[in-house]
């Protein structure tokens, strides 16, 4: 079965990005697992002093649902123009050592929220730019969600339907990015 | 094929890719970088009819100094080798002029084929120590990454790109006849 990592950026209760997540995972098929990473808050800062067999034990786990992953979503918000530190940090961490990590050559899309204009797409860019650097297979897929406070109904359900018809076909291009990675394997096989 | 073409006897010439080099020249920042595939292979057939070649080069036998760039290269954001495993050249029709060499191809990098016009110098056959026949054939192309999805970038602080988009390719081959 095909294992979806999803992440919200914002570790806020409330956040509009976890909702936007929440919305996202409806978009997959039964045959999909999807996995919310939690403990995002959890994540020290990075020091590869503390990095190898000592790594923290919340760095083991993070690690740990990346390598079972077969695809990763991730839904950002935008801090000053960029990505926010708890969502860049642990993505550090999920990159060392760069030539092995668990990151590389895995599909991995991202959308984003923002209670601004423009849904974070400077965020979102910088994070593609952040995973494809990591060696990711970045999707070619945004979702921008502008004005974030009036796109949620107070269940959380994202009530723009031009935007959900966009999340729609991100989660399709994940799921084809991973059903390519696949056939992929089993060619080579 | 030329009447210079002669010198070189008829048959298979296969790689020597101990003795032989294929990597790539890219202006990066304020100087050229360099790079190599360590595996390689080529095969240069020469017959009456004509004469052919084709080569091939290992994406994931990439070598630069550092593992991390090597990785990077290896990466969707380069070469992608996990989709795109090797690079290809083959020239159906290799023109000779004295020791100078043409050889219009077709090159084929990430998914993408492209026809290309190759240059380069080929020595006269030798008999080694060995006993073998061998020759030496440098080849290099210049080819536009873009034109093979091959975007990444990042800006200066200028704002212009660290990166050229014009890549030589170069190939220093020696081939050993056989048997």
């Amino acid at each position: 079965m095909t294992k979806v990592l999803a992440i919200s950026g914002s570790l806020r209760s409330d956040s509009f990005n976890s909702k936007l997540l929440r919305n996202a995972v409806e978009f997959f098929s039964d045959d999909v697992e999807i996995e919310i990473l939690d403990g995002l808050k959890d994540i020290p800062p990075y020091d590869e002093d503390d990095d190898g067999d000592g790594a923290p034990e919340a760095v083991h786990a993070l690690r740990a649902a990346f390598a079972g992953a077969d695809a990763v979503f991730i839904s950002t918000p935008e801090y000053n123009s960029s990505v926010p530190g708890q969502l860049k940090n642990a993505l550090d961490w999920v990159s060392r050592p760069l030539a092995t990590n668990p990151l590389r050559n895995k599909p991995a899309v991202v959308v984003g929220a923002s209670t601004g204009a423009f849904g974070a797409v400077w965020a979102q860019a910088e994070l593609r730019k952040v995973l494809a650097a990591i060696g990711a297979r970045v999707v070619e897929a945004e979702v921008a969600v502008g004005h974030a406070p009036t796109r949620f109904d107070e269940d959380g359900t994202l009530v723009d339907e031009d935007l959900r018809e966009q999340l729609g076909e991100v989660v399709e291009a994940l799921v084809s990015a991973v059903a390519e990675r696949q056939e992929l394997a089993r060619t080579a096989a | 094929m030329s009447a210079t073409q002669t010198k070189v006897p008829a048959g298979t010439w296969n790689l020597d890719p101990v003795h032989s080099a294929v990597g790539f020249e890219v202006d990066y920042l304020a100087g050229t970088f360099r790079g190599q595939f360590r595996d390689v292979q080529a095969e240069l057939g020469i017959a009456d009819s004509g004469a052919r070649i084709e080569g091939s080069a290992e994406v994931g036998s990439v070598d630069v100094k550092d593992e991390n760039l090597a990785a990077h290269l290896q990466s969707p954001d380069f070469f992608d080798a996990e989709r795109f495993p090797t690079l290809r050249f083959v020239a159906e029709e290799i023109d000779l002029d004295g020791e100078s060499v043409a050889v219009p191809g077709e090159i084929t990098i990430k998914g993408v084929t492209k026809p290309v016009e190759v240059t380069g110098t080929l020595s006269e056959p030798i008999t080694d120590a060995y006993g073998n026949e061998r020759l030496g054939l440098k080849l290099s192309a210049r080819v536009d990454r873009t034109d093979f999805g091959v975007d990444w970038n990042t800006p200066l602080p200028t704002g212009n790109p660290a990166l050229a988009n014009d890549v030589t390719i170069v190939a220093e081959l020696q081939l050993v006849k056989a048997a």
